[in-house]
């Protein structure tokens, strides 16, 4: 028996990956660069330096219309009415019964319409989600094949950028956007990212993808600017303690459970999943999401088992080792009344309890 | 490239026969496919290796992958070097970077390995 693998999706910069020699991985059914000159290298790189990252899988709705804001309410959690032109936010998109959909960034273009960076393998998933919810007087567009993404991240991010936009990217303050151009073309250039330091997310037209890559590298060569893959992307965003969907959050977890919290506005009115928000909170959250330092030798890793005093008692969402901090790091989700940071926990590595201790999160926050 | 007084394994292990006793180690396409290496586990000295059976682990940032013993006998080394410097095995996985010395008890076992030729061939073809 021969089963034929539904063929992986590429982006517009499949050829320059390959040409340049990515090692290549399915990633949720997408062709991607894991690592170029080599993780760690890649990881200090963004710390250190400059690091681009093609980012074109992730997806991208548009809402637009008299009613978008209403729209945009009911289906995600965070108080998108807070929203100035210009400005993004990090969101969900939750079930009735309060699981995740999707973790998104809102950006408000205007009043009548807003952009939603969402996860690549949700894409389709998240756009049935909000077109099967709208009662209202907007329209709902997946417009992921109209986008490439490519995320410039890092301490020298914004002089590389800035050698390719007549915008003025320093008063772009984070989590805040503008419509400008780059490199001769129309481009949304965000102030955001996944990595825990400066650096911006520029969305264009996948035609011009290959051409602008070249650009953002030669602009960024007097910095030492390296192309990034996903597995530097992974480090880096662990150690900032960003969520990754699949991982820290999904269908059967909720954001009072994966510390998100403060993207929840119970207060704003309606939306998917409140309900089921304010009974859990009534209820009392029985597990939570906390961070984790190997004591022992050996690397807890996504999906090991945890036991506190001996007994089955969670499961590492994400864990290896962080390349800035110099020691092995994860996320577990453990029971509420045993979450308290400080407490000794062991982590099953290969059938032998390896000791670990919870500790504050994030484990990397850059300096100002 | 691949040493031909080394035999080698499909998993991507080679041992080097002096004597009665066979040096361990993952061959160079090995390391460059798991990329950087940040861990290694070893079996402990005195410990018994089998033959195809797992000898012990080596993980790199992104993935964990099993080394299997590529001839059976008595651990009767391991390199220290790696629990400090495990990315020695990136930049040395012939040479100072092995990981195990097996005394052999069937020596006949490393002839059924690859040559240093036919593993050449099998990468290349992989």
């Amino acid at each position: 028996m021969h089963q034929t693998q539904p063929a992986l999706r590429k982006t517009p910069l499949h050829a320059v990956h390959r040409r340049m020699g990515a090692k290549m991985v399915d990633f949720g059914g997408w062709d991607m660069p894991v690592q170029y000159s080599g993780v760690l290298d890649e990881h200090h790189t963004v710390r250190q330096r400059v690091g681009v990252f093609d980012v074109s899988h992730m997806g991208e709705i548009e809402v637009r219309g008299p009613e978008a804001l209403k729209l945009v309410e009911l289906v995600t959690t965070n108080a998108a009415s807070k929203l100035k032109v210009g400005q993004a936010q990090y969101s969900a998109l939750l079930y009735e019964h309060g699981g995740f959909v999707d973790d998104i960034l809102v950006h408000k273009v205007a009043d009548d319409h807003y952009f939603i960076c969402v996860n690549a393998s949700n894409q389709d998933k998240d756009y049935e989600h909000i077109a099967a919810n709208n009662p209202f007087d907007a329209t709902v567009e997946n417009a992921g094949p109209r986008y490439a993404q490519i995320a410039i991240q890092g301490p020298r991010a914004l002089e590389t950028l800035q050698k390719l936009t007549p915008v003025d990217l320093q008063p772009i303050r984070y989590y805040h956007f503008t419509d400008g151009v780059v490199s001769g073309i129309p481009a949304r250039i965000a102030r955001t990212g996944y990595t825990g330091e400066d650096g911006f997310e520029i969305y264009i037209a996948p035609e011009e993808a290959a051409r602008i890559w070249e650009e953002i590298l030669t602009a960024g060569e007097e910095f030492g600017i390296k192309p990034a893959g996903l597995g530097a992307r992974n480090t880096l965003r662990l150690e900032s303690k960003m969520a990754l969907y699949g991982h820290e959050i999904g269908a059967s977890i909720t954001p009072w459970e994966a510390d998100l919290a403060w993207i929840v506005k119970l207060d704003k009115g309606e939306f998917i999943g409140r309900e089921a928000l304010i009974r859990q909170k009534e209820q009392g959250v029985t597990r939570k999401l906390v961070g984790f330092e190997m004591k022992g030798r050996g690397i807890g890793r996504d999906g090991y088992e945890v036991f506190v005093d001996g007994l089955p008692s969670g499961w590492v969402t994400s864990g290896g080792p962080a390349p800035t901090l110099n020691k092995n790091i994860g996320l577990c989700y453990l029971p509420a009344t045993l979450a308290e940071v400080g407490r000794t926990i062991h982590v099953m590595v290969r059938g032998q309890g390896v000791e670990a201790v919870t500790i504050p999160t994030p484990f990397y926050k850059r300096a100002k | 490239m691949y040493p031909e007084n080394f035999r080698y394994t499909k998993e991507h292990e080679w041992v080097n026969v002096e004597g009665d006793t066979g040096t361990v180690g993952i061959t160079s396409h090995a390391q460059e496919e798991l990329g950087d290496i940040v861990y290694v586990d070893l079996p402990k000295v005195g410990s018994t290796a089998e033959k195809g059976k797992t000898l012990g682990s080596v993980e790199s940032v992104k993935a964990v992958s099993d080394i299997y013993a590529p001839v059976s006998g008595e651990v009767v080394a391991v390199n220290e070097l790696l629990a400090t410097a495990p990315e020695k095995l990136n930049e040395d996985p012939h040479g100072l970077a092995w990981l195990v010395k097996i005394k052999l008890s069937a020596p006949a076992e490393a002839q059924e390995l690859l040559s240093a030729a036919d593993y050449q061939a099998y990468v290349g073809a992989e």
